[in-house]
């Protein structure tokens, strides 16, 4: 059981790390949102599934709790993540951020 | 007075859940049943009138969401179809930060949902998955703008941009 958790954590820091690599390596808003929002989605849900791995391997009535809690939080995490980087996209695209380097902007023409 | 209800029953189903393996009554204790059905029915009266708001003309109200049956469609299409392009995009990503090859753009797709929830869905779903963002939406005709880091078709149909995720979530939402 305690090597599942910490592969559960290893896989979910790899992601988490990328995604902040990923802050650093591309070149404009909207890039770096993809990279900030799914690979640090992606790694909290591994590493909230160990929490609720360990809460549910080592019993008892507060550590079932705690693995409760935490599967709400990742229904929570799921829900807001996504519309927290359309928000901040949305926002960028109206203050007149314009994407870098894009083939095509649909956005535009339709101003 | 159905919504008042039904707003506070999914606050005690809730608070139901957050509380489980607290004491001996089934899963809880005494104090915290009747604790979640007072504040379950002040969250209610506060509530209602937001929660459940009509999404189409000539609709009372939006109860149809409360269907079991979307809820256990909505579990199966998370662990499902959903999980698997979340980790593809995932392993896109990882591969777009080590390499750097990109093709970013802005597109237009017309997925045709009617309802808040299904487009809400859908623009959450494109967003965690595979080198899309939502950024616009166009709310007279649920039209989505859509970043795309790698454009391979500057007027492309839904599919090609997020697979079969409309079809779910017109299964789920409407």
């Amino acid at each position: 059981m305690n090597i599942l958790i910490y592969v559960l954590f290893g896989i979910g820091l790899t992601f988490n790390g990328l995604g902040s690599f990923a802050l650093l390596r591309f070149p404009d808003v909207y890039t770096r949102l993809h990279g900030a929002t799914k690979c640090t989605t992606f790694g909290s849900i591994f590493t909230t599934a160990a929490v609720i791995a360990y809460g549910f391997a080592r019993g008892g009535g507060a550590y079932h709790t705690l693995a409760i809690h935490a599967i709400i939080a990742l229904i929570a995490l799921l829900l807001t993540n996504p519309t927290g980087a359309h928000a901040i996209a949305r926002a960028a695209y109206r203050s007149g951020v314009k994407p870098k380097y894009a083939v095509v902007d649909k956005l535009e023409e339709k101003k | 007075m159905l919504v008042f209800l039904a707003t506070s029953l999914v606050a005690y189903v809730l608070y139901l859940i957050l509380t489980m393996f607290t004491g001996s009554v089934g899963l809880w204790s005494t104090g915290e049943l009747i604790a979640g059905a007072v504040l379950s029915l002040i969250a209610g009266a506060i509530a209602y009138r937001v929660a459940f708001e009509k999404e189409r003309k000539g609709e009372k109200n939006s109860l149809r969401v409360l269907n079991p049956l979307r809820f256990i469609l909505f579990l199966g299409y998370l662990v499902g179809p959903f999980f698997i392009a979340m980790a593809r995009a995932n392993i896109d990503v990882a591969y777009r930060v080590i390499t750097g090859k990109i093709r970013p753009g802005i597109v237009k797709i017309s997925p045709n949902l009617k309802t808040d929830l299904g487009i809400t869905l859908l623009a959450n779903s494109i967003t965690l998955t595979p080198g899309t963002l939502s950024v616009d939406v166009d709310e007279e005709n649920g039209d989505l703008y859509v970043h795309w880091i790698n454009v391979k078709n500057p007027e492309p149909s839904p599919e090609e941009v997020c697979g079969s995720f409309p079809y779910w979530a017109r299964r789920i939402a409407e």
